[in-house]
């Protein structure tokens, strides 16, 4: 009896080893299709948009259409070589059968193309104003009538910007229709550059262009953070000595008034979802440690009373009540706790150093820079789900890659690296893919992407 | 001294006999002004030294001569518009005259004079036996200049600066740890003893304690920790006995980092308490 109980206990550790084993791999699984998302991608035919008497302008409509489609990574884009050698221009255009001309959904949908959708157009010069109809079909519908999508009209100026404008926003439309949480048109990076010769704070569009200076405090600015309707911009500035915030109107650079708690530093705001409250970290009680005001500063209080530095303050875009920060006791891990201070629990486990958690708007994902596997200062971007603790590896030490955040979308991710030699700002998507560099000037760093 | 002179005067006339042609003669005579303008530049010849009155020698002999044993000014010089003390003792004359305004005066005496320039006062005494004078020169310098304006503000912050660089080290800490080290413990002792110096010098200086950190840990978890360790070294001064009020805590956290390297070497020397103005 003895003996065969004894035999058991193997088998059965070996049952649990292997239990667990499968945990660990389904859960590896779902962050790792989260990231991707490749599952269930429509998969979209983009035809080449003719224009009348806008035809010198098609080509940087084309381009931009096609762009904007692709980085968004909620489609899967069909390769051009493979169409048919004509396309529908208008929904009149459209046949039942055409022996594979390209007039027929079913040559869109059938091999070789293999599109679940059709997207074609034209443009034209009208009263001198460039505009464009837009047409989205469904390739898999045999009723013609019912395969219709989306129809959008849009006007621009007669040049390539009028042209660029109307494909942004078709695209855009493009994009919502199939459920994207939202387009990156419009939206901006505010980031700090030291390339006017001060760490100042300074802003360009989402894909890199109109980089231009907000502050000229000639100081050191760092640490920004962004209201969640891109009104206002939070900082740390040393333009009064000691380390302050300041916050910004975003469309007009002029300081609002906000009140600074005395203390030796007040650093790292990050706005409530609702725009009313500004989290910090505040010596102001002795250690730095999580506070937060109104967004004018009034009404200051602590929220923790932990005996540790606390920075960072990430609260959930879905859930007020939680909030993330960055802190020890021992190497600096991500740690989660109530918007009073209680249940305060660490998130990342404890190896190497964790620090920049960023939210998804989902409010359940959260970009992180973290040395776990590297020798303390090598950072790489991480993603995980805050409630499986399930974790994926998106940088790999091509040198340090530091301050993730999430674009409005929620698919695409602008960060820090050093990859290059000085630190510059790059974009990519959240499976790590797409890689674009987007600042060359100076050094560039602290990345926040804003609605607008 | 005087053997540069003599020789300084002797050899071009020794040139100059030797000439025999005329160029020779004129070359000569103006190397001879060259030397001769030189020699007035360089060291003024002082004039020889008064003869020693022989002190002992006044008395019997000739009983009614006129006999000057004494005639000085004290202090011999003087800066213009200070004053000077003319002491006289005459023996065998009652008709004792000294000039530049000062007139007939007693066998012996003193008289306080303000010469604005430098004077030689002749003294003349008329006795039975004849006439004896003697002279006493009070030399008038011109005041010193005033004094250089005191030194603008910013030269004296300067100093404090200089004084803050030169005597106040660097507090060293461990990796994200605010610590206070044993050789830091020495370093701080040091260093509140040279800032109570500093301090005794510049009484409304303030020191800006700096907290720095080295390049690994995040940027925003640094400035965290370099407040902290700027309020370590600020605590351990106190106790020390510096005023609060003197010492301002800041965190740089590794924004302003001394060194760029990626060595432990560079990583130490950045993890520091820096002490600076604090103005």
């Amino acid at each position: 009896m003895m003996r065969k109980l004894l035999l058991l206990i193997p088998a059965l550790l070996a049952t649990v080893l292997v239990g667990v084993v499968q945990i660990g791999l389904a859960q590896n699984t779902d962050i790792t299709s989260w990231i991707s998302g490749q599952g269930g991608k429509p998969a979209l035919a983009v035809t080449e948009f003719r224009g009348s008497g806008t035809q010198p302008f098609m080509g940087a409509f084309n381009s931009t259409l096609f762009s904007d489609l692709q980085s968004s990574s909620v489609f899967e884009m069909k390769s051009r070589s493979l169409f048919p050698l004509a396309n529908p221009q208008r929904p009149e255009d459209l046949r039942q059968e055409d022996n594979k001309q390209g007039y027929a959904l079913q040559d869109w949908s059938g091999a070789p193309v293999g599109a679940s959708h059709v997207v074609f157009g034209y443009s034209a010069a009208v009263n001198g104003v460039l505009v464009l109809y837009g047409y989205v079909y469904d390739a898999r519908q045999t009723d013609i009538q019912a395969a219709q999508l989306l129809y959008g009209r849009y006007t621009g100026t007669l040049d390539d910007a009028g042209a660029i404008k109307t494909a942004h926003e078709f695209a855009n439309d493009i994009i919502q229709k199939f459920g994207g949480t939202g387009s990156l048109l419009g939206s901006r990076i505010y980031f700090v550059s030291n390339r006017s010769g001060n760490q100042e704070i300074w802003t360009m569009d989402w894909d890199g262009n109109n980089q231009k200076q907000l502050t000229n405090l000639k100081s050191i600015s760092i640490t920004p953070g962004i209201s969640p309707d891109g009104s206002r911009l939070a900082f740390t500035t040393y333009a009064r000595v000691s380390p302050r915030i300041m916050v910004l109107n975003t469309e007009t650079g002029r300081p609002q008034p906000f009140y600074n708690q005395e203390a030796s530093l007040n650093t790292t705001p990050n706005f409530s979802p609702d725009g009313k409250l500004l989290y910090y970290a505040s010596t102001a009680s002795g250690s730095s440690q999580i506070v937060v005001a109104g967004a004018d500063g009034q009404g200051f209080r602590r929220v923790s009373h932990r005996n540790a530095v606390e920075v960072e303050p990430k609260v959930n875009p879905k859930n007020p009540g939680i909030l993330l920060f960055v802190s020890g006791p021992g190497a600096q891990q991500i740690y989660r706790m109530n918007s009073d201070g209680a249940a305060v629990e660490r998130v990342t486990n404890g190896e190497g150093e964790a620090s920049n958690p960023a939210w998804h708007p989902d409010g359940q994902h959260i970009a992180f820079s973290w040395t776990r596997g590297y020798a303390a200062g090598d950072w790489n971007v991480f993603v995980m789900d805050v409630g499986t603790k399930q974790y994926v590896q998106l940088t790999h030490s091509e040198g340090k890659n530091e301050n993730p955040t999430w674009a409005p979308d929620g698919r695409h991710l602008v960060f820090a690296s050093n990859r290059s030699g000085r630190t510059q700002l790059y974009t990519m998507l959240a499976d790590g893919t797409q890689v674009k560099q987007l600042t060359q000037q100076g050094t560039n760093k602290y990345p926040v992407w804003g609605s607008k | 001294m005087t053997t540069k002179v003599s020789s300084n005067a002797s050899s071009p006339v020794r040139s100059t006999r030797s000439a025999t042609s005329k160029w020779v003669g004129i070359s000569l005579t103006m190397l001879l002004l060259v030397a001769a303008s030189g020699c007035k530049k360089k060291v003024p010849v002082p004039p020889p030294p008064p003869p020693v009155a022989p002190a002992a020698v006044v008395t019997p002999p000739a009983p009614a001569r006129a006999n000057v044993a004494e005639f000085v000014a004290e202090p011999a010089t003087i800066e213009r518009g200070q004053s000077a003390n003319l002491r006289w003792a005459v023996t065998g004359s009652n008709d004792v005259v000294i000039d530049n305004g000062i007139g007939t005066v007693p066998a012996n005496g003193s008289r306080t004079v303000r010469p604005a320039e430098s004077t030689t006062y002749t003294l003349t005494a008329n006795g039975l036996g004849g006439t004896v004078t003697k002279t006493a020169r009070i030399v008038v310098t011109a005041p010193p200049p005033p004094p250089p304006p005191p030194a603008p503000a910013v030269d004296r912050r300067g100093t404090v600066e200089s004084r803050i660089q030169s005597d106040l080290k660097d507090t060293l800490y461990d990796y994200d740890s605010n610590n206070i080290r044993d050789d830091a413990r020495a370093a701080l002792t040091a260093n509140a003893d040279a800032l109570k110096r500093i301090f005794a010098d510049f009484p409304s200086a303030t020191i800006a304690v700096e907290g720095h950190c080295d390049e690994r840990g995040s940027a925003e978890y640094n400035l965290g920790l370099g407040d902290r360790r700027s309020n370590s070294a600020r605590d351990f001064l106190i106790q020390l006995g510096i005023p609060a009020e003197k010492l301002k805590p800041i965190s740089y956290g590794k924004e302003r980092p001394q060194c760029t390297e990626a060595s432990e070497g560079c990583y130490q020397s950045n993890r520091r308490a820096h002490f600076a103005s604090g103005q």
